[in-house]
């Protein structure tokens, strides 16, 4: 039995906007990461996936606000602690997070080695420097980075390596939980595969003890993590390991995302891609019941109104919808039946 | 089939040179191509290879430092501002960034309004002008009636996206570039405007050029396909030759590093 890394219970947050609206992107979450497995969030823009990041490493700042649940860590309760204490005891050592476009955000005057001298005096003042540069460089040197890179200025980097150099930035202090909100998005194919490959390297080589993976592009989670989860309008709606959710989504807005997948494979030109109709529910007033329940095609009366939890199926998986399993599969195995035709 | 059609849009030894001395790069260099009238053709390459100069200067944007293009058949001439807004009647773009594709400080009924005046509709009454622009809107999912007054940067960036189709319904130019169109939004928004494009393509007979990195999109949308490495088209040919069986090493490489579904995704060769 492998110990939990990350247990995140019910957890809540909302937005206050400035005209004093509540924005809940974070509904009632629930999440468990064991040691040495990766978890990958998929869904839409609009539909909390970075929002969960945030809100996972429970450093909350205006706007974002905590309401409730608990994240636990490696069997230690974070939330509700004092931001600044976070920042000192939490980030960087147990928990790391990578934003989106985090590369953009190296300052173009200030060596590599002196982010990383910044980030071991944010934990301890008087870390010597020369180590500083060793602990650097043996790191650096772990994950297939040129040592040199430390003394360069990220003007002189290019993108694939700006972004492997900001992922070992942030590994530095051997975080047990990494969360990656999008690393690879703004990379060319290559670029991306290599990044890809020194998050696994990461995972194998115990600098991290496990991983959380954010993106939209579903190809992407299917070959670098185990368990993938599909966000929507704030909610999980279906949950489930990376061959199961992607070759057999029982959700019908994860049917949807699986059927606008496309991949240079034989057979890709015969099928027809399938776009979801419409846009995610305005989040400032969610609909009382299923929020897919608008652009649903199998949508049914009761689902406006009822409200609806996340249903527990045999081996692991859960999925948030009105119709029991028996009854989705039918109405799938009809359509196919249908497309063939 | 293909010899009845006429080519539409061709270059001869299209040649790009930035820089020069020690600093020469050509970005594109002596490119042949031949796209004929009402095909989806695509050009596929990695970022710095070239592609963003090609349009530019299909599109007439820079001048090419040597060799000709050639637009049905006939030397493109564009030597004044007149020669170049007659040509943009037949070519029209879609650009990456949907966010910066629009003036800022004018509403979306001018930006409308300017292509019916584009097309020569500057004497129509204001109300066949207003159902002009509503059935374009409609074509592409839009209410124009929502749209009205509002200002470019109020809509999402799908919804812009998708108001640049509803131009180019209005406009119906004989090529359309596309400029990875949808490389800036998620997944299942890009199934819809692949989806609109493609109802476009089939309605005005248009032929369609895009210009993309994402080998899947390529692979599922066109009729030809080009591979650009360095300025230099590789390989060529049609979607099930260049994807299934691809000759070149660089298109192997570059299909390789593709993450797909069914089958598994080697990492040791990066």
């Amino acid at each position: 039995m492998s110990n939990v890394m990350l247990e995140v219970n019910e957890l809540t947050t909302k937005y206050i906007t400035r005209f004093r609206e509540d924005v809940y992107a974070v509904d009632h979450v629930s999440l468990k990461v064991d040691e040495g497995k990766s978890l990958g969030i998929a869904g839409e823009s609009g539909c909390g996936k970075s929002t969960l990041a945030l809100s996972l490493m429970g450093y909350y700042f205006p706007p974002l606000h905590y309401t409730g649940g608990n994240i636990i860590i490696n069997g230690r309760n974070i939330s509700g602690m004092n931001p600044d204490d976070v920042r000192k005891s939490i980030l960087g050592t147990e928990i790391a997070y990578i934003p989106q476009s985090a590369m953009n955000a190296l300052n173009p005057t200030r060596k590599i080695i002196n982010f990383i001298e910044d980030v071991i005096h944010a934990h301890d003042e008087y870390f010597p420097k020369k180590e500083i540069y060793e602990l650097a460089r043996g790191c650096f040197e772990l994950l297939g980075l040129p040592a040199d890179v430390l003394q360069k200025y990220p003007v002189e980097l290019s993108g694939g390596m700006k972004q492997r150099t900001v992922i070992a930035i942030s590994v530095i202090l051997y975080p047990k939980v990494l969360i990656a909100d999008e690393p690879s998005s703004a990379l060319d194919v290559t670029s991306q595969k290599m990044v890809i490959k020194m998050l696994r390297d990461l995972m194998e080589k115990g600098l991290i003890k496990s991983l959380i993976f954010i993106t939209h592009e579903l190809p992407l989670l299917k070959n670098v993590t185990d368990d993938i989860m599909v966000m929507y309008a704030g909610q999980i709606v279906e949950k489930g390991t990376a061959e199961e959710t992607v070759f057999d989504p029982l959700h019908p807005y994860a049917r949807g995302l699986m059927g606008s997948i496309i991949v240079p494979e034989k057979g890709l030109r015969e099928c027809e891609l399938a776009a979801i109709p419409g846009v995610p529910p305005n989040l400032k007033n969610p609909p009382a019941g299923c929020r897919f329940a608008e652009r649903c095609k199998y949508v049914r009366p009761e689902c406006q109104s009822l409200s609806i939890p996340l249903r527990d199926v045999d081996g692991g998986r859960a999925y948030r919808c009105l119709l029991s399993e028996n009854e989705l599969r039918e109405i799938y195995a009809r359509e196919d039946c249908k497309n063939d035709r | 089939m293909i010899d009845e059609k006429k080519p539409c849009l061709s270059g001869s030894g299209l040649t790009k040179v930035f820089g020069f001395g020690y600093y020469k790069t050509a970005a594109v260099d002596h490119v042949d191509f031949d796209f004929y009238e009402g095909e989806i053709v695509s050009i596929v390459g990695e970022s710095g290879s070239g592609k963003t100069t090609l349009a530019k200067m299909l599109l007439g944007l820079i001048n090419a430092t040597e060799g000709q293009i050639y637009f049905q058949g006939k030397k493109l001439n564009l030597n004044t501002y007149k020669k170049k807004q007659e040509y943009w009647k037949n070519i029209q773009a879609i650009f990456q960034d949907p966010f910066s594709s629009y003036n800022i400080f004018n509403k979306i009924d001018s930006v409308l309004l300017d292509c019916i005046h584009m097309r020569g509709g500057r004497k129509l009454s204001h109300e066949k002008k207003v159902e002009l622009m509503a059935e374009a809107c409609s074509f592409v999912n839009l209410k124009f009636e929502e749209l009205t007054n509002k200002y470019p940067f109020e809509l999402s960036g799908g919804q812009m996206q998708r108001l640049m189709i509803a131009r180019i319904f209005l406009l119906k130019p004989k090529i359309l570039l596309a400029d990875e169109p949808t490389s800036m939004i998620d997944a299942s928004c890009r199934a819809t405007i692949l989806g609109m494009l493609m109802k476009l393509h089939i309605e005005t007979g248009m032929t369609l050029i895009f210009i993309t990195h994402d080998v899947g999109l390529a692979y599922y949308v066109s009729d030809k396909i080009y591979i650009m490495e360095h300025g230099k088209f590789v390989e060529s040919g049609t979607p099930d030759d260049v994807i299934l069986h691809p000759k070149e090493a660089y298109t192997q490489r570059l299909i390789n590093d593709v993450p797909k579904i069914h089958e598994v995704w080697d990492l040791s060769t990066v």
